[in-house]
């Protein structure tokens, strides 16, 4: 028989199980959806003791097969065998954590007898030690009637012994094991309290870091102010930290236009391969340092168990505007980007309440923003401190962030007594304990985020950045006329003008939003490849993008179009999710409409107030 | 007869036994998940946190080795015993 061997990381949530999955595959990971629902599916590469590959999935953390939300669906339905195109696992690996035993050996009981061949990964046994518990794990071998293998995943402790087990455990018929599990929740949550119980060779105190510092954190005056200064770090972070990857990488755009001009003859090729590839898709890969930043502090503050304490304070504020502490960390990962943020509303079990999460997600800065404040801020906002530490520039981005937060907080109110009422929805979350992010996973997953970025870069923007080159640079300009006012692209933006004359937006603008709508951060490649278009000699085609803005636009129309920012729903990616995620047409059209509404309304309000200040 | 505790009443780090759980009051998806938790009638809890804000919401309960956020409503719902 040739076909893959499957084996499946199946666990409660917080016991590691992505950790282990990490550790078992390395970077040899493909992530995907599960067809027709938006649960993610990871799966990755591993090999036995004898060298034969394993596919290895890493399912959904579940309390129990009696499934709670799509996640665990998924989870109890790849587990029996129940999903269509997903092959059953030949092997189970069920991920407990050592420091909750008696917690976790209650789905463990029901995973055990579904009768599979199991092996059971007694998982953090470093931090079970560190609360000062001591555990046999021959003793929960007897009880369970499964081979048990302590790990710590983290450091890779424990994975050759849990490869071997796997092995061995493959193929294993497993019918006539005694029975230990209990029938109903009751017996097996007393099962599990004995078993644990039994396992357990002393204890003594209770987590007492973890406990100190939840006192801390969670302190009722102090934890609010920490987590609001936490987040104010982040985004000074975002910005100071980036500037010399960011210079080290126009640095390098910069060389190579340099290199292409003088390598190749004068023409359209060189044209099409300096002012539309380089200039365009480099515009924007700048802020790949800026993306990096963000990405690797919402990472941390998921791995070490911060992010759950953040839902927690959150939650009495989202309970005013009708949401829970749940939505904060989808509404959270949407500053990354509003993608996984949408997908990450799974988690939120009333139904309304989703739909309102979802409708809001697309109003918190994602990091595709990012290059269009960062490259409107530097031009305009002089870099001047306005307190020890602050940066101007830093506290501008910071308005921004808040001015989306403050508009999703209004809007949610407003939904939740509209289109979306219901009841109030409640919280239940478990609170993992605090662990240092492990440097590893934590580098995975900013590489795969990083790619994600990267890619779009290489396809949804650089094929976006070349059709307008195409559409600018053609039909050529008759001498004395602008080539922009030649272009076919310049005749739409005609049109477009009309509407957005009003706002304060110029004919460059209005044709920056078309591409845009592809993706936020082609607004900034499509201005760059617009201007250097249109620069009519060689000495202004050296110029950046930035003292062409500054010469071209007044500090009124920048602020009118970061305000435009921050409410137009240009991406088409999150209009096809929140498709997907609603199931029908009629929701991401409301989001797209009310979004546009707003943008138009506040670009404006922003406008004709700073002409009338005097800005 | 003996006035009955409700969960949300208790003093921070005080121990006690749910004894029983209204599970009428609660969703039925809630009751579902709260259950899959432990947090059930002879569990052993305790209060370790309060948020700041109107009814000290939420509440970061203690069951076992486990801490979980709940809301008032959720606790409202349970009555308790001191252990």
């Amino acid at each position: 028989m040739t076909r893959l061997r499957t084996a499946a990381l199946v666990g409660n949530p917080n016991a590691g199980k992505s950790a282990l999955f990490n550790a078992l595959t390395g970077a040899r990971q493909k992530i995907a959806n599960y067809p027709g629902v938006t649960v993610e599916r990871k799966a990755g590469r591993m090999f036995l003791s004898s060298g034969e590959p394993v596919e290895l999935i890493d399912l959904p953390g579940s309390y129990s097969l009696d499934a709670a939300s799509p996640d665990e669906e998924v989870t109890r339905k790849v587990v029996q065998g129940e999903f269509p195109g997903e092959a059953t696992p030949d092997v189970l690996i069920v991920v407990l954590d050592a420091a909750n035993l008696e917690q976790h050996l209650v789905f463990a009981q029901e995973l055990i007898a579904l009768g599979k061949p199991t092996v059971i990964a007694l998982n953090m046994v470093d931090l079970a030690e560190r609360d000062g518990l001591a555990l046999d794990p021959e003793a929960l071998s007897d009880a369970l009637g499964v081979p048990v293998v302590s790990t710590v995943a983290v450091r890779k402790r424990g994975l050759d012994a849990l490869v071997e087990a796997m092995g061995s455990a493959d193929g294993q018929d497993m019918s006539t094991r005694h029975e230990v599990a209990g029938q109903t929740l009751p017996e097996r949550r007393l099962a599990a309290r004995n078993i644990a119980k039994g396992a357990i060779l002393s204890q003594s105190g209770t987590h007492r870091l973890h406990a100190s510092l939840d006192k801390v954190l969670l302190h009722p005056w102090l934890g609010p102010p920490i987590l609001f200064a936490l987040l104010f770090v982040i985004f000074q972070a975002v910005f100071a930290w980036a500037t010399p990857f960011a210079d080290a990488l126009e640095g390098v755009i910069t060389a190579l236009i340099t290199f292409v001009e003088g390598a190749l003859p004068e023409g359209v090729l060189r044209d099409f391969i300096t002012q539309g590839v380089l200039t365009g898709v480099g515009s924007v890969v700048v802020f790949l340092p800026q993306i990096v930043i963000l990405f690797a502090f919402i990472l941390a503050m998921e791995q070490s168990g911060y992010m759950a304490r953040a839902a927690f304070i959150m939650d009495r504020l989202m309970a005013y505007v009708g949401l829970s502490g749940r939505s904060f960390i989808p509404l959270l990962s949407s500053f990354a980007c509003a993608i996984p943020g949408i997908m990450a509303t799974r988690a939120i079990a009333d139904p309304k309440d989703r739909l309102t999460t979802i409708l809001v997600a697309p109003l918190m800065t994602c990091s595709a923003r990012l290059p269009v404040y960062a490259v409107i801020i530097a031009a305009f906002i002089p870099s001047t401190t306005v307190g020890p530490g602050i940066g101007l520039q830093g506290l501008v981005l910071f308005a921004l962030y808040v001015a989306g937060i403050i508009g999703a907080m209004v809007v949610a109110l407003v939904l939740r007594r509209t289109v979306a009422k219901g009841g109030a929805s409640g919280f239940i979350m478990e609170l993992p304990r605090y662990q240092m992010p492990p440097l590893r996973d934590l580098a995975i997953g900013l590489w795969q985020r990083a790619w994600v970025f990267l890619r779009r870069a290489g396809t949804i923007i650089f094929a976006a950045t070349i059709a307008l080159w195409i559409l600018l640079s053609f039909p050529k300009a008759e001498p004395g006329e602008s080539q922009l006012d030649a272009s076919i692209a310049g005749k739409v933006a005609d049109g477009l003008h009309v509407v957005m004359a009003p706002i304060g937006f110029n004919r460059e603008i209005s044709l920056a939003l078309i591409p845009a709508m592809a993706a936020r951060e082609v607004a900034v490649s499509a201005l760059a490849t617009t201007y250097a278009v249109e620069g009519a000699n060689e000495e202004e085609e050296a110029e950046g993008l930035i003292p062409r803005l500054q010469a071209g636009w007044t500090l009124p129309m920048a602020l009118a179009f970061l305000a435009w920012f921050v409410f137009a729903p240009q991406c088409i990616s999150t209009i096809a999710v929140a498709k997907r995620e609603t199931n029908g047409w009629k929701w991401p059209a409301f989001m797209v409409a009310y979004l546009f509404g707003l943008a138009y309304v506040f670009a404006g309000i922003t406008y004709w107030s700073a002409l009338a200040l005097g800005l | 007869m003996e006035q009955q505790l409700t969960l949300d009443t208790l003093a921070p780090r005080e121990r006690a036994e749910i004894t029983s759980v209204d599970w009428s009051a609660l969703a039925p998806d809630e009751g579902k998940r709260l259950r899959a938790m432990g947090i059930d009638e002879g569990a052993r809890v305790a209060i370790a946190h309060r948020g700041i804000f109107v009814g000290r919401d939420p509440i970061a309960l203690m069951v076992g080795r486990m801490t979980v956020a709940i809301r008032r409503v959720h606790a409202r719902a349970m009555t308790v015993k001191l252990v």
